[in-house]
């Protein structure tokens, strides 16, 4: 396979032909945010925090979605890159109702780590206070939309690893919200197969093992990636 | 530099950042030779005073004395630190406001969840009004200094307090320092 050598903020990267900057990035140490980004599933640029400069775009571009080219020079750690990351954040922290001290991913939960990451000690938007509802309907597991940054990875993982597409997304803008099967109760989707495999995606405390109280929601989401590899081994 | 004039404010918390600063233990000692602790739940000190050099305001903005009393505070002080996550975001105080107008809520809780004995707290010039939303204080005044936390860890509180004490810039990164929760 080809390789792609290109430059990441003045560092010198040969990479895989097809590679995306985040892959090559990664591989070599360097860090870019991400949180709709999951190793296992496809990547979808929803989220924007892995937004790059790319010399010569005029338009920023998502890391995880963007394939290296010959010669390309990319820098990921800009002021107007870091300006735009925190208020990324700061709005999905507005978005919808989230309270890191009564949350069961509190201290596990990535959009928690991603404050502290782009620096985040306060939120400059308004809170939007939504009311939102909780569904425990399922015998194993809930979900909290209060806590929902709508990254889509449950979606993903069920339909592509699990093969169901139990969940999906219904509703525009601020009213959307990730639904199972036809908007029904968790506990009355046929479709779900309780695999658990969107307990372990989720990246805050959204989705959740029942029963788990305040920090106690750990989870390995790195098992979703080695599902998928001891697959396409076997096949 | 002469010795600082610190304030701590109790808005609408659960007292806990309070407790969290008395987790200081011995370095308090260190504290009291730089600051007058010149208001504050700790002190019992009626009126706010002027001229308060550093004020650690605990909980979120839930009522009309919080408002009163945070105007006050802002007027009267050069350096306002919003202590906590309540006073920062809102947290567990503002859990109230997605659903709906105090007097709504007020009246499920004590009317009708209680039977034939309930009925609603009234007591004028006693019980402050609810306002219509819980707010974090940058809200409702300019806030200089944020220091997340539920409740910020004692050495949090010790790091940004020897960070004042020195003077210069404040400045407040890592885990350590602005994780919330």
């Amino acid at each position: 396979m080809a390789a792609r050598t290109f430059t990441i903020n003045d560092q010198l990267i040969s990479a895989r032909e097809g590679e995306t900057i985040l892959q090559a990035a990664r591989e070599h140490g360097i860090f870019i945010p991400t949180l709709c980004y999951l190793d296992g599933v496809s990547a979808v640029g929803a989220c924007r925090l892995c937004l790059v400069e790319i010399e010569g775009s005029r338009v920023l571009r998502p890391a995880c979605v963007t394939p290296v080219v010959e010669e390309m020079v990319v820098r990921t750690d800009t002021g107007r890159l870091r300006e735009y990351r925190r208020m990324i954040v700061e709005l999905l922290f507005a978005e919808r109702n989230h309270v890191c001290a009564v949350c069961v991913a509190n201290g596990h939960c990535e959009l928690q780590d991603l404050a502290i990451a782009v620096g985040m000690d306060h939120v400059r938007f308004d809170y939007a206070f939504p009311r939102c509802d909780v569904d425990i309907s399922h015998p194993l597991f809930g979900i909290d939309h209060n806590r929902c940054v709508l990254c889509t990875r449950c979606v993903r993982v069920c339909d592509e690893v699990e093969g169901v597409h139990t969940w999906d997304v219904a509703g525009r803008g601020a009213d959307a919200r990730v639904i199972t099967d036809m908007r029904q109760p968790w506990g009355e989707a046929r479709s779900c197969t309780s695999c658990g495999k969107c307990v372990l995606a989720c990246p805050t405390g959204a989705i959740f093992r029942r029963g788990a109280t305040v920090g106690e929601m750990e989870r390995d989401r790195n098992k979703i990636a080695y599902i998928v590899a001891a697959r396409e081994q076997r096949w | 530099m002469g010795r600082l004039r610190l304030a701590t404010i109790w808005l609408g918390g659960c007292s806990g950042c309070h407790m969290s600063f008395l987790d200081l233990d011995e370095w308090l000692f260190e504290l009291a030779q730089h600051i007058d602790l010149v208001y504050s739940p700790l002190a019992d000190v009626k009126e706010y005073p002027e001229r308060v050099d550093v004020a650690l305001v605990e909980g979120a903005v839930a009522n009309e004395d919080h408002l009163h009393l945070i105007r006050q505070v802002r007027e009267r002080t050069r350096v306002l630190v919003a202590f906590g996550d309540c006073a920062v975001t809102g947290n567990v105080t503002a859990l109230r406001n997605p659903l709906g107008a105090p007097e709504a809520l007020l009246h499920t809780i004590y009317v009708e969840r209680v039977g034939t004995a309930g009925c609603m707290p009234h007591a004028p010039g006693i019980l402050p009004p609810l306002i219509d939303r819980v707010q974090p204080v940058h809200k409702i005044v300019p806030v200089d200094v944020y220091l997340p936390g539920c409740p910020p860890p004692a050495p949090r509180i010790r790091a940004l307090l020897e960070q004042i004490i020195a003077g210069g810039e404040i400045r407040l990164t890592g885990r350590e320092m602005i994780k919330f929760g």
